[in-house]
């Protein structure tokens, strides 16, 4: 199969570059929110200790 | 405890990543059969044989957790089948999309290396069922390691077996002897491999320490309790 021009080919690369990379944002988003919520426990929980 | 040197990782990762990309699109040149879609093959690949290897690293703690029986090894192990399994969902995605563009098909069941990842990326899909049905925390972490040294070991065999088979679809870019891939490339295809084993190591340290951090969590709370 010959090579697809620049501009076909663009679209498909774009993609798999673009899926990649929100792969990783929501995965660190994930992550992230996780670590906000264990840190406002921990918080809540040292609040409950000092009352 | 696992966040020890996370910060310098994350920038080496964020460093090697970006220089990867730019080599891609700036250094390494189109190739001659492919043209300018070769270019997912510097995302697909490396995030391919990143996740290969954590499965198989997943199987390497899985040994450690019942030789010694310190249930970090089993999170470990879990931490890293989890991450390859993140991986391999890229791996899956980026991998259809350079198929429906160079074969005009989003999925080839006649070529072995995407099928055999394909069962792989299934078998492990298996792994969350089976930790997540036991209750019961050492018996969890035992059969857990059980199915993650199995299943780590056929990852390699799995691998040999693909590559004794013949196909004249899916490019053989890497060999013994280095492969079709000029220097410029490979030398591109190297960086992208660090960026993405980089990225690997740093998702799995943030994601053991967020568990550790939730388990801790749980046991202050516990204790807690216990005091009121």
């Amino acid at each position: 199969m010959p090579a697809l021009p620049l501009d076909e080919a663009g679209k498909y690369v774009a993609g798999a570059y673009v899926v990649f990379l929100a792969l990783i944002l929501i995965y660190v988003a994930i992550i992230g929110a996780k670590i906000a919520r264990i840190d406002r426990e921990i918080s809540e929980l040292a609040g409950e200790d000092e009352e | 405890m696992y966040s020890k040197g996370l910060a310098p990782l994350a920038a080496a990762t964020v460093v090697t990543i970006t220089a990867a990309f730019a080599m891609v699109f700036f250094y390494a040149p189109n190739d001659a059969d492919q043209g300018f879609i070769q270019k997912i093959f510097y995302v697909h690949v490396p995030m391919a044989i990143v996740a290969l290897g954590g499965f198989v690293a997943g199987g390497v703690f899985a040994i450690r957790h019942l030789r010694s029986g310190d249930p970090s090894w089993d999170l470990r192990s879990y931490v890293a089948i989890h991450m390859s399994i993140i991986l391999g969902v890229g791996v899956l995605i980026t991998g259809a999309i350079w198929a429906k563009a160079s074969w005009g098909h989003w999925w080839v069941w006649d070529e072995p290396v995407l099928v055999s990842f394909l069962v792989v990326f299934l078998l492990y899909c298996v792994y969350y069922p089976l930790r997540f049905s036991i209750e019961d925390p050492g018996r969890q972490a035992r059969y857990s390691s059980v199915f993650a040294i199995t299943a780590g070991a056929f990852v390699p065999l799995n691998f040999a077996a693909v590559r004794m088979a013949e196909s004249f679809t899916h490019p053989r870019v890497l060999s013994q002897t280095g492969g079709s891939m000029p220097g410029d490339m490979r030398l591109t295809f190297l960086v992208a491999l660090l960026g993405m084993t980089l990225l690997f190591v740093t998702l799995w340290k943030l994601e053991l320490t967020a568990k550790h951090a939730s388990m801790q969590l749980k046991r202050m709370r516990n204790r807690a309790r216990v005091a009121a």
